[in-house]
């Protein structure tokens, strides 16, 4: 029998759900960031006056954890530049104009998959990173190592974020492609089951992931609670299949592999035709707009020609949410451009987000009763005022995912999710500087040491 | 590109759950409001005069201290209404009105306000005021001999079973035809609002159903097993109002389930040593406060296993 994970019920607004996506026509110029995952960013390999077509690689990964990066339009490089990005890192950018032809690189062909090292390596050339918004290589993934065994793929369909439609229609419009991604890591990394995990509130998709199923004995479909956040990585695990993922640890390390469904689509779809992931489904809504609906945008298109594609701003937006309502980030330009793993762009008016007032904290305990992973935002936001970092340590906030439950549920909008991550911040740069003076003493013995002899 | 420079920026989450301070006092509100009710009929129209002078008073502290103190006046988060509503649900019906203001100005000024406001107060207000009235105005503060109450003008069912007699009916006692303070007197009453404040999940329900279970178990154990008796002390006095109203108060009771567990207990097994071995015939609103004491305590002791991990 498993224990109920905490959440909050979040507003739907899943305004796009029926809407098929709809590709948008090649914008003029298209910005594309080197740093679209997590990791080092990829290293250009084009210079301006450059030819480049759809598919033509433009940069090359650099170090174990990058991603490859390619043009998504056909037509001429301009220029490098460097890019404010909504986390506010700057980042090398290439621009390229496009010649609106669209011309799909002649080298775009099927790769040859099949053993694993191959598959491993279709995938890290895919340019495929985590779709459902973290943005991790996802061949590093899928590269088990030796020892290693994995007993379940866990398909992510939950989408718990307001608003985003984009892997909902990924799992009703591109099952194809889904499935063959999944029966080809199934068979090539020697996992013996799959299963798709879906909140209970995407009938359509679980209808469509249901025949899926059908035809392959291995796969399965989980409906799971409408609770936000069923998508996060350990409740997702824990709620498909059991397992409790320790803090700190790998889902590797309990036997599985969760991967978000539109990026098991997207490797499918690049083991069929060839193509990297060079465009993007992104749902596009808010109140601020004149039209919503799910738009396949070339990534390095701007924000502000996506909103254009969709009929433009119908009042201009309080905010712009790159990513939905609860994790995404708000941007500050509308020129920053669609990424490998923006799954939604919101232009969203003050009323529709309506912001609490700040009061007193009540100790109402909202906050504990709804964190998914059973933390205590109250007390580390005491803990951080006060300045009691080994409180902060001894009650875990490093655990912490940042889901936004506590900020979202508290009568008195006190600053938890924000506190929680200053506090992880602090922590992390604590844990640095003792390390340091650490190797220092270190060597401060060593060389003394070496004296004495 | 004027225009982009009014693109607010924010950390997420960028969307809020609606409820506020003042939904959830209003909601609490709400759920006093059967009780208020019950005890204006079977009290009469003066249950309601006291009612209105808590309230007023309780209100009219607050903003005074605001003023004095040049902070911004906290009124309309309607948590001052709650502590003088349950301060005058506390109070017999025969207190004089200028007591029942007093009451509640002690209850804001000195155990709240004092104490850095909502949230910041250690002891239930209305609980330690009404302590407070009951050593202060020990003659008419006490519910347990009710002086000039013209319906009930007689022992209230604590005293009785102090001596050893039953309240002549169960139904009495749970409907509220017996005596004792304004709002302790319906056990329907309060249960009504015990089931609005669940359903409103402004309450969680470990508190009050560990506080009334203790109870009622030392109750059967101290009676030797005898059940009507053990209910009979269950359902007299201010334990389910005490249970329901106070030892679900937010800045003086344990945050984490299993804390508010064992101020359910402690608070449980405190009133019943009062009750049966201390010379007060009510032992609730001693139970109440000195688990209020040792909330910070427990709040520190038990906290909340993290998914996947261990408090280090």
């Amino acid at each position: 029998m498993r224990f109920f994970l905490h959440g909050v019920k979040v507003p739907h607004r899943k305004n796009t759900e029926k809407m098929a996506a709809v590709r948008m026509p090649a914008p003029a110029s298209v910005t594309i960031p080197m740093q679209q995952h997590i990791g080092k960013p990829a290293l250009p390999i084009v210079k301006p006056g450059d030819e480049v077509f759809v598919g033509t690689l433009i940069a090359e990964q650099d170090g174990f954890i990058s991603s490859p990066v390619y043009s998504s339009v056909s037509g001429k490089v301009k220029s490098l530049t460097d890019l404010l990005m909504p986390n506010g890192v700057k980042c090398r950018a290439i621009v390229i104009e496009s010649d609106g032809n669209m011309t799909p690189d002649p080298s775009v062909a099927p790769p040859t998959v099949t053993n694993k090292a191959e598959l491993v390596e279709a995938i890290r050339r895919s340019g495929t990173v985590g779709l459902g918004g973290a943005g991790f290589p996802s061949y590093v993934k899928f590269n088990i190592p030796e020892g290693k065994t994995v007993d379940e793929l866990i398909i992510n369909g939950a989408e718990c974020e307001p608003y985003i439609t984009s892997d909902t229609r990924t799992m009703v419009d591109k099952s194809d492609d889904m499935l063959h991604g999944i029966v080809t890591i199934l068979d090539l990394l020697n996992i013996p089951r799959a299963v798709i995990g879906i909140e209970g509130n995407k009938k359509e998709a679980i209808a469509s992931m249901k025949a899926m199923a059908e035809k392959d004995p291995r796969i399965s479909v989980k409906v799971l609670l409408t609770l936000y956040p069923q998508g996060a990585e350990k409740v997702i695990i824990y709620h498909t299949v059991g397992k409790v993922t320790p803090a700190g640890k790998l889902p590797l390390d309990v036997g599985c592999i969760v991967t978000n469904c539109t990026t098991v689509a997207c490797i499918g779809n690049y083991l069929k035709v060839g193509m990297p992931l060079v465009s993007k489904c992104v749902t596009v809504d808010g109140g601020a707009l004149n039209g919503r609906g799910n738009v396949i945008v070339p990534i390095g298109t701007s924000l502000k020609e996506v909103f254009e594609f969709i009929g433009g701003f119908s009042e201009f937006p309080h905010k712009v949410l790159l990513g939905g309502p609860m994790m995404g980030h708000a941007v500050a330009s509308l020129d920053i451009p669609v990424m490998k793993n923006t799954n939604a762009t919101l232009a969203v008016t003050e009323d529709e987000i309506r912001e609490k007032k700040h009061t007193a904290c009540i100790r109402c305990g909202a906050c504990v009763s709804h964190c998914p992973l059973s933390l205590n935002p109250q007390a580390y936001l005491k803990a951080y005022n006060a300045g009691k970092t080994e409180v902060l340590e001894k009650l875990r906030v490093d655990i912490c995912m940042e889901c936004g439950c506590c900020s979202f549920i508290c009568p008195t909008a006190q600053p938890l999710v924000e506190t929680n991550k200053l506090a992880k911040g602090l922590l992390r740069s604590l844990a640095a500087e003792k390390k340091k003076k650490e190797e220092e003493k270190k060597m401060k013995e060593e060389s003394k040491n070496v004296r004495a002899e | 590109m004027s225009e982009q420079n009014k693109l607010h920026i924010s950390v997420s989450p960028h969307i809020s759950n609606p409820r506020t301070t003042a939904s959830i006092m209003l909601d609490v509100i709400i759920a006093l409001l059967p009780t208020a009710l019950a005890g204006i009929i079977i009290f009469g129209i003066r249950a309601l005069a006291v009612i209105a002078v808590s309230i007023a008073a309780a209100v009219a502290s607050e903003s005074i201290f605001c003023i004095i103190v040049k902070k911004e006046n906290t009124v309309p988060d309607l948590s001052s209404v709650v502590t003088g509503f349950i301060l005058a649900l506390n109070l017999p019906v025969s207190i004089p009105l200028w007591q029942a203001a007093v009451g509640s100005v002690f209850a804001i000024i000195v155990v709240k306000c004092l104490f850095g406001g909502i949230g910041q107060n250690f002891a239930n207000p209305a609980m330690t005021a009404r302590i407070f009235m009951i050593t202060a105005f020990a003659a008419t503060a006490s519910v347990a001999y009710p002086t000039i109450v013209d319906t009930t003008s007689v022992a209230t069912p604590l005293v009785e079973l102090g001596y050893g007699l039953l309240p002549e009916s169960f139904l009495g006692l749970f409907l509220g035809t017996v005596g004792g303070a304004i709002g302790e007197v319906s056990s329907l009453a309060i249960l009504i609002g015990f089931v609005y404040l669940l359903v409103r999940k402004v309450i969680r329900p470990f508190a009050p159903i560990s506080f009334v279970l203790t109870v009622f178990i030392f109750s059967l154990i101290f009676e030797g097993f005898d059940l009507t008796y053990a209910l009979a002390w269950t359902l007299s006095g201010g334990l389910l109002f005490g249970a329901v109203f106070m030892a679900t108060d937010y800045s003086t009771t344990p945050i984490t389930d299993v804390g508010k567990i064992i101020f359910g207990v402690g608070a449980g097994f405190i009133t019943v040593v009062i009750r049966f071995f201390g010379s007060y015939p009510e032992g609730v609103s001693f139970g109440i406060l000195f688990m209020n004491i040792l909330t910070p305590y427990i709040d520190k002791l038990v906290v909340n296993k993290p998914f996947g991990g261990k408090i280090r």
